[in-house]
């Protein structure tokens, strides 16, 4: 049982990994306890609380329910604009590698919109949707939309010409040709997106939460892990910055993991 | 082995006065032109030629994929139109689907046109086995060989039964020993079956290994340079092949024709004539010493 753990910590690199890890935290530490040295305050980090003062506060959140409701508010504004971005990015960046017309009509107008960054779209989208917790989905949603259409287009755009030159040859109709090759051929790039999508998506619901005041459940610790954070800062509670930050870096983690999951079952064939 | 009657295998391609331009206006560029050939049924016809001067233009032509500008090609008398099962390309590196398995691969056809039953079933059995994959059915194309590959792509286009199988150099690229252990593989297979092959390469040795019947092709815009027919007894053995005088009169009968298309070209400014020209220099050396 302890086989892959004890591999896990002679293992050189992730011994290496946890070696910086601990010097990194014991750097802090000592900065953020000595605040001043030989008479100079240490730069940003001094005013930083220490790791221990971050777990101390952090030990009593693990039984504070608003601070898990922050967590599942933001998981679920993730996911909701992260799957309504899948949903309708892949067919959407298909129809664009498929259809010449379509490409003509959709392809300028979406590169005009593509460079706004998503956070640009909070006060409109406040304006816009008749709810709060919408229009921070709805930001979400455009953090990971253009990434995976982009995406979908390029793998659709770079599939080999003889594929669809054997395929003819063999009787494949055009709903074959879609289903067995197109299709396939591009899930490795959804995968890409849907990674990268998914990392953007964090970046945004946390800034939107912080600028929308927590969406509509707002109020409290209860608004997301971004209001979570502003609201920490707005009652001077440093260490629970810490906290929010690192639980947002744990958040993110375990989401782009899981995407990766299911990224490598669909794309098995691109093993060696 | 007795030659079989050829006259009711299907396959023969005509081609008359086709030409073929690429790019328009200024960079308007004839590839093959005014060239006129007859695939014959029920032989192996290899077309061989500088690299680069069309071959590979010719054969989109052929697979209908693409159109001529002007000049007619038929099959069996008939018109092509576009791309048809009639007409498989076994393309130049390996084409596989690569999410598909060995197997899935193998099927496409049959399941393409839904076609799949117990006898398509049993097909691809068979198939699988000739190509000696059976142990690699599950496995993805990125998880074989070069050489199981090409047998791979052999088989998808074989269980359609083609009237012609066309393959665009299908070995180029794999190593020595590889390549002359296909060739032996590919000549058997085509011994059993005596189908319309039309095979386009620029290894000499391939050629007259393989060739019922030789086409030589000039440079660009290329059309016909001459028709050699290799009468070999078959089946061949490479090696013995080359120690019969016939084989190498032949391959030296390819050579002075290429060799005259890459002077041509190289007066032309073709960088590629260089180096095939010498090349040939270097070999008439060594054959001489």
């Amino acid at each position: 049982m302890f086989r892959p753990i004890q591999k896990f910590l002679f293992n050189r690199s992730s011994s290496r990994g946890l070696i910086a890890i601990i010097i990194f935290l014991l750097f802090w530490e000592v900065c953020s306890r000595s605040g001043v040295w030989f008479g100079i305050p240490v730069p940003w980090i001094g005013k930083v609380p220490a790791p221990t003062a971050v777990v101390h506060a952090w030990i009593p959140m693990l039984s504070d329910s608003g601070y898990w409701t922050s967590w599942l508010l933001s998981i679920k504004r993730v996911y909701i604009g992260f799957i309504f971005a899948m949903v309708i990015g892949i067919p959407f960046g298909l129809l664009l590698a498929i259809n010449r017309t379509a490409y003509g009509l959709i392809f300028p107008t979406f590169e005009v919109f593509r460079p706004i960054p998503p956070l640009a779209w909070v006060p409109v989208a406040i304006i816009f949707w008749p709810t709060n917790e919408m229009s921070i989905a709805f930001v979400t949603f455009l953090g990971a939309f253009y990434t995976i259409v982009i995406n979908v287009l390029g793998g659709a755009q770079a599939i080999d010409q003889r594929f669809f030159q054997a395929a003819r040859s063999m009787g494949s109709s055009q709903g074959d040709v879609f289903k067995r090759i197109v299709f396939p051929a591009v899930v490795p790039s959804i995968a890409v997106g849907a990674s990268v999508g998914m990392g953007i998506t964090w970046n945004v619901v946390i800034a939107a939460e912080m600028i929308s005041g927590g969406g509509s459940d707002g109020g409290g610790k209860g608004g997301g892990l971004g209001f979570f954070i502003w609201d920490s800062y707005l009652n001077n509670s440093y260490d629970l910055i810490v906290v929010g930050m690192i639980s947002i870096g744990i958040a993110g983690y375990l989401s782009s993991g899981l995407i990766r999951i299911i990224g490598d079952h669909f794309t098995k064939w691109t093993r060696r | 082995m007795e030659q079989r009657n050829n006259k009711n295998t299907p396959g023969e391609i005509v081609l008359s006065g086709v030409t073929k331009y690429y790019g328009i206006g200024e960079s308007k560029k004839a590839v093959i032109e005014d060239c006129s050939l007859t695939i014959e049924a029920g032989k192996l016809s290899v077309m061989i030629g500088p690299s680069g001067c069309g071959k590979s233009s010719l054969i989109r032509l052929i697979a209908g994929f693409e159109k001529p500008s002007s000049g007619t090609i038929t099959i069996d008398g008939k018109p092509i139109r576009g791309p048809g099962k009639d007409r498989l390309v076994v393309f130049q590196e390996s084409a596989l689907f690569p999410w598909m398995t060995t197997e899935e691969n193998i099927s496409f056809g049959p399941i393409a046109r839904s076609e799949v039953n117990t006898e398509s079933q049993n097909l691809a059995k068979f198939l699988i086995d000739k190509v000696g994959l059976s142990q690699f059915k599950k496995k993805f194309p990125n998880q074989l060989s070069g050489g199981m590959q090409r047998r791979c792509e052999l088989a998808r286009a074989l269980i359609n039964s083609p009237e012609v199988m066309i393959l665009d150099e299908p070995f180029r690229g794999l190593d020595e020993m590889t390549k002359e252990l296909m060739w032996e593989y590919y000549a058997n297979l085509y011994e059993e079956t005596r189908q319309t092959n039309f095979f386009v390469t620029t290894d000499i040795d391939e050629a007259v290994f393989l060739a019922d019947r030789l086409i030589i092709m000039t440079n660009t815009p290329t059309k016909v340079a001459q028709i050699i027919e290799v009468d070999i007894p078959r089946p061949r053995k490479l090696s013995t092949l080359f120690e019969s005088d016939q084989a190498n009169e032949i391959k030296s009968r390819i050579l002075k024709i290429l060799h005259v298309e890459a002077m041509k070209s190289f007066k032309g400014g073709s960088k590629a004539a260089a180096d095939f020209i010498e090349a040939a220099s270097k070999r008439a050396v060594s054959n001489t010493v």
